[in-house]
């Protein structure tokens, strides 16, 4: 690999990760494992009721149980919100957004809304103290199919009188009526639907609460398993009412989030308003099935995707409808996601000015969804480089090809998209030839030709997916025209203490990315420290008061960026210094491996670690500048970067069983400069497996009551190790041009790419017998039924 | 009842609740909050320690079943003076871990793998490793890991 | 995740532990391993008022060759089973099965006795009991009985144990050299079967039990029969699903489980023959 970035050796090395030691020897505290003396124990009673009116909540008997200190219905708790749920995105300015309060008061709206609760002095006590609370439910007709829910036939929420949340267009033509013509005058045509399941993000870690009073004065303290503590102590003080100088969010040690710690939920707001009005710790720690039920989902789409090509195989328009299944309420972005899907319809592709994007979004009475990783991007992914593999059936040519004649040209970078978005750099064709190199293509498709005969038992498939990311969320001004709620910035303070150890602190919120490595790799890139002499500080806003948290594949592309930047200004700080030490002009200094020296003087010289201790002791400081160094930057990415890369798959079917065996997965992705190429790899695979659970394994089934039949993770299934391939990964390096490092992010890129490339793999296996569409998860049941389906056509 | 178990070589006796779980044991009366709860229904792995020797799934232990018995938990498997367990080394080595949630079961499943088959095949070590669920890593380093471990 | 309260006694052997179910009635139950209830009590499916933990009782775990049949006490964990070269050289199928069960820390804690009298139709050990023709021993109050694995499950989750009775030891003919198969169709390998098939065949002598194919582990009788007079495999697998009568969950219809219980039928025949 080669670095185009100046390193001081350690940035695009290896390291070994510096959170490891902690994580690997039980000394670091998740949220549950923070000792609270004298917390009492939040227990939520749900309903079991996908739809009902709450008749009455009788908690007498919960309230006598031994232990219990209260018990509430929603009713009772009614008076303490001084805002309902938050919503952050309102995607339009006709957006309906029903009453949404943490505890429902008169109407439940899934399976998991929470109705009632209970608070004691242990676990044990509220939980069986939940059992005792009785309420009375009248079961209404339930609203489980997007399309019956676009009807209106049953309408879930009476106060916005339908179930259609929004509609949100994206239409560019350069004429009017350009989509129009495009497609008549097209020599190729496709038109599929593809179902977006539902999905579980099942982070490892439950999500967990506890909410701490302090002594004096109404501080609140509310420790979080979230990836959002910035967010969620603004949003917790505007939803209670409390000032928000008062509030001090920690997310401890997180384990894992993929969007489903990127909210607010009820049982936050639940502790802190508990713990503020019995002025005591309150704590929760959800349950498996509680986090399967009540935990955002991810996914739910019905995508209609039409595509027109010239004779040539060229795309000449897109057209798309999208549904979007919101489920019961809105939660913190969930109607935004579709919209950040929106933009990424033709994929890799050249696409003229004739796009035709339209996304109505519906209730149902399901659990929430909202941001799971990839977030509107891997939908996207998936009906473009499905519907590819599509067009290219449709017009006879290999589906590598096809894409091959629609990559944006390595040289029309920096390209500027029919969207109007600048895509940063690309080299499509030279991550396609890697992927085909490592994979054996040609090889496959020879083999292809002798296994996939007449008859044959085990038929080989090869899939590919080309993708862009879109990611490093997001610039504030592009963010602002999407309505978003907030901006896209990320804060960033680097401070050399006197001895010459770096203190970061940073906006971002790791939970399992590996940023104290990461950030400590760029500062000691950047001021000539080892690694080791600097630390991270992070998830604290009492530490870390400026920050907007870790999704979208942000962080290292704006909180990244931002820590060099606030580096830079060190290095100029100190500068002045060694300037006024050295008597020189700032300007002959040359600074490199820690140390200014005087240009042509190597014996003129000074460290970073003497300038610090002038800066700490101010004795003989240049006249005017403040004692200490240290640097603060709010970084604002001008653009998204745009990593890209393709993935291929290699399946066998048994289609006697309908059992698909993964031979082998090669991932060659693409994410500018790597500051870290272990954490980078370790991104991908566990990506690629996330996004090959969508196509093979996961999804949350719903009875047509609006039960959750998939509530455990017996029932859930997230593979094992047992259950899928090694990968094989190779890189391409083309540096963005938009920050100062080159990078551009790679937290997504293996859950946007290996959906479509797992599901292609096995259409293409299955071509011989007339498959030309599966559904997900491609279970072996599935399968089996597809085939039947197609040999029964074909007959 | 009273329960008496040896932790990580230290003898811990309290009267707790017939329905107290192993795992709560573990981290509320022992106050080894390094084994984690992932799941209810025995599926994840997170709460992985050793019995007696053996790796099993400590949340569907009751207490009183492992009255009496020896426990080892993530956090008395490096040595006094610190240093890493060689599987602890090689989870580290090879970037078997992100977030850290499964991680202390994992590392106690592999351990025992290991004990069981000291020179396993990839697809021993995949198959060794069914009951534990990790979200971050797609295996892949994991399962380099433990390969790793053993060819040390 | 927390069980509903309950009371804890534990038994140092098979008489006390009868004894003590019989003062607590019907809202006791047996703790074995306790990888089958404790999950349910977690979940507040089961919340027995009374636990009676055998896991104790020491002299119900061994494994004896007993001349033309193995025995195995009830209280024996799967990973001894799956370990012994007492069951690996006689009845290698059942050693094979059980390394299926769950996954390695549920088999060092489950036990064979414990899964067999939890009686569901989704677990590997009765359909391969079945298959091997084996005879359980159960003993109550008024002394032990013989059960025969094909007259022992009565329904879902239930068998003709009497409430007072527990299981204390299988007794497992030996295989005799017969081919043998354990065919496990599932989607993760740490789950319940989709489909199983526990086969084995001695010349014109075969004998298939099918796993989650009915409320209660089936002996596909139309396979062996149809072997003993000669059929195809082909042929024979054909009828695996004749004493059937599945049901359709999230993974599988019912006419896919048909489907699969011929074509994995076949497969194990062939891997017997071989």
């Amino acid at each position: 690999m080669t670095m185009t970035h100046e390193t001081t050796g350690v940035l695009g090395t290896r390291m070994l990760r510096k959170e490891d030691p902690a994580l690997l020897t039980g000394e670091a505290r998740f949220t549950a494992d923070l000792a609270i003396p004298g917390a009492l124990h939040l227990a939520v009673i749900r309903s079991p009721y996908a739809r009902a009116r709450i008749v009455s909540v009788d908690t007498s008997a919960a309230r006598a149980h031994a232990g219990v200190r209260a018990a509430y219905s929603g009713a009772d708790l009614a008076d303490l919100w001084a805002g309902p749920m938050p919503c952050a995105w309102p995607v339009t300015a006709d957006m309906k957004n029903p009453a949404h309060l943490p505890l429902a008061v008169s109407q439940a709206n899934y399976v998991g809304d929470g109705v009632a609760c209970v608070i004691a002095e242990t676990a044990e006590a509220a939980r069986d103290a939940a059992e005792l609370v009785d309420v009375v439910y009248e079961p209404l007709e339930a609203v489980i199919d997007l399309e019956d829910a676009v009807s209106d036939r049953v309408v879930i929420h009476d106060e916005i009188g339908t179930n259609k949340s929004y509609t949100w267009d994206l239409k560019v033509e350069e004429q009017e009526g350009d989509v129009d013509a495009a497609f008549a005058a097209a020599t190729y045509t496709v038109k599929e639907r593809y179902i977006q399941q539902r999905l579980i993000p099942a982070a490892m870690e439950p999500r967990a609460i506890v909410a701490v009073p302090q002594p004096f004065g109404g501080d609140m303290t509310l420790y979080s398993a979230t990836q959002i503590p910035h967010i969620l102590k603004v949003m917790v003080a505007l939803t209670l009412g409390i000032p928000e100088h008062q509030m001090r969010v920690i997310a401890p040690s997180v384990g894992g989030g993929f969007g489903s710690k990127l909210n607010v939920y009820a049982e936050e707001l639940l502790c802190v308003a508990l713990a503020r009005k019995h002025n005591l710790p309150v704590r929760w720690t959800e349950t498996r099935s509680e986090g399967c039920q009540a935990t955002i989902h991810g996914r739910g789409q019905i995508q209609d995707i039409e595509l027109a090509a010239d004779a040539n195989g060229r795309l000449t328009a897109v057209r798309v409808r999208l549904i979007g299944d919101m489920g019961a309420y809105l939660q913190l972005v969930t109607p935004g996601v579709p919209l950040l899907g929106a933009f990424l319809y033709a994929g890799v592709y050249e696409l003229p000015k004739a796009y035709d994007f339209s996304c109505t979004s519906v209730f149902t009475n399901m659990t929430p969804t909202d941001a799971y990783r990839g977030a509107g991007r891997p939908e996207a992914t998936y009906a473009i480089e499905r519907a590819m593999d599509s067009l290219a059936a449709t017009i006879g040519i290999d589906p590598l090809e096809l894409r091959r004649r629609n990559f944006i040209p390595t040289d029309k970078y920096p390209y500027e998209a029919f969207t109007g978005l600048v895509y940063d750099s690309g080299n499509h064709d030279g991550a396609a030839t890697l992927a085909a190199e490592l994979v054996g293509y040609d090889a496959i498709r020879a083999q292809q030709k002798t296994q996939n005969v007449d008859g044959a038992k085990r038929r080989l498939g090869i899939g590919v997916s080309t993708y862009f990311e879109m990611c490093g969320l997001a610039p504030s001004r592009v963010l602002a025209s999407l309505n978003y709620g907030a901006g896209g910035w990320e804060a960033a303070t680097v401070r050399v203490l006197p001895t010459n150890k770096i203190q970061v602190v940073t906006g971002a919120s790791p939970h399992g990315q590996g940023h104290e490595t990461a950030w400590s790799m760029i500062v000691a890139d950047k001021l000539g420290v080892a690694p080791e002499d600097v630390d991270v500080l992070h998830s604290d806003t009492a530490i870390s008061p400026l920050g907007l948290d870790t999704y979208g594949s942000r962080s290292l592309a704006v909180g990244g960026v931002a820590i060099a930047m606030a580096c830079d200004k060190v290095i100029d700080k100190a500068r002045e210094i060694a300037a006024h030490q050295l008597e020189a002009n700032p300007d002959d200094l040359e600074f490199a491996g820690g140390a200014f020296t005087v240009a042509g003087s190597p014996d003129r010289s000074m460290p970073l670690a003497a300038i610090a201790f002038e800066a700490f002791t101010a004795h003989n400081l240049p006249d005017g500048l403040e004692p200490n160094l240290e640097a603060h930057t709010t970084y604002d990415p001008p653009n998204f970067s745009w990593p890209f890369g393709t993935h291929m798959c290699v399946v066998e079917v048994d289609v006697e069983t309908g059992e698909i065996e993964v031979l082998k997965y090669v991932a060659v992705d693409d994410c500018g400069n790597q500051v870290n190429p272990l954490i980078v790899d370790g991104q991908v695979h566990g990506g690629i497996i996330q996004g090959l659970a969508q196509a093979l394994f996961e999804e949350a089934v719903f009875d047509s009551d609006g039960n959750l039949r998939t509530s455990t993770l017996a029932d859930y299934l997230v593979p094992a190790a047992s259950d899928v391939p090694s990968i094989v990964t190779g890189h391409t390096v083309t540096p963005s041009p938009t920050n100062q490092l080159g990078v551009k992010g790679v937290g997504e890129a293996g859950t946007i790419a290996s959906t479509p490339a797992v599901i292609n793999a096995v259409v293409d296996a299955l071509s011989g017998l007339g498959v030309r569409n599966m559904p997900m998860p491609a279970s072996p049941n599935t399968v089996w039924s597809v085939i039947n389906a197609a040999q029964g056509g074909s007959q | 009842m009273e329960i008496s178990i040896t932790i990580n070589g230290k003898a811990v006796s309290a009267d707790v609740e017939p329905r107290t779980l192993l795992v709560q044991f573990i981290r509320e009366t022992a106050g080894l909050t390094g084994t984690n709860i992932g799941c209810d229904t025995s599926s994840c792995g997170a709460c992985s320690i050793h019995l007696d020797g053996e790796a099993v799934k400590s949340c569907t232990i009751l207490a009183a079943q492992a009255d009496g018995g020896s426990v080892t938990t993530i956090e008395g498997l490096a040595s006094a003076d610190g240093t890493l367990h060689p599987m602890q080394q090689a989870f580290m080595e090879n970037h078997g871990l992100q977030c850290g949630y499964c991680t202390p079961g994992m590392v106690m499943a592999a351990t025992s793998l290991l004990n069981d088959i000291p020179n396993p095949s990839e697809e021993d070590v995949r198959i060794g490793l069914e009951g534990n669920l990790c979200r971050c890593t797609g295996y892949h380093n994991i399962v380099q890991a433990v390969l790793a471990c053993a060819n040390k | 995740m927390i069980p509903a309260a309950f009371d804890y006694v534990r038994a140092s052997s098979a008489e006390e532990a009868i004894n003590l179910i019989g003062q607590h009635g019907d809202e006791a139950k047996f703790l074995a391993g306790g990888h089958s209830l404790v999950p349910l009590m977690k979940l507040r499916l089961a919340q027995p008022s009374v636990l009676i933990d055998i896991g104790r009782v020491s002299d119900l775990s061994y494994i004896k060759d007993a001349g033309d049949h193995i025995t195995i006490g009830a209280l024996t964990r799967h990973r001894d089973v799956e370990t012994s070269s007492i069951v690996n050289e006689h009845v290698p199928l059942l050693a094979h099965a059980t390394s299926h069960v769950g996954d390695p820390q549920v088999r060092r804690r489950g036990t064979i006795g414990g899964s067999l009298a939890h009686a569901d139709p989704a677990s590997d050990l009765p359909a391969t009991t079945l298959a091997l023709g084996a005879t359980y021993v159960a003993q109550g109050p008024n002394g032990s009985r013989e059960i025969p694995a094909s007259a022992f499950y009565s329904g879902y989750l239930t068998s003709v144990l009497a409430a007072d009775e527990m299981l204390t030891e299988i007794r497992v003919p030996k295989m005799n050299g017969a081919g043998w198969s354990f065919q496990k169709f599932n989607r993760r390998a740490q789950d319940w079967a989709i489909v199983g098939v526990a086969a084995w065949r001695n010349g014109n002598e075969a004998s298939v039990a099918l796993v989650n194919m009915a409320s209660v582990p089936v002996l596909a009788t139309s396979v062996g029969a149809a072997i003993a007079s000669g059929a195809s495999i082909e042929d024979a697998a054909a009828q695996a699903a004749a004493e059937a009568d599945p049901q359709a969950d999230l993974n599988a219809s019912v006419e896919y489980r048909q489907h699969l219980a011929r074509v994995l039928t076949r497969r194990a025949l062939e891997a017997a023959s071989a």
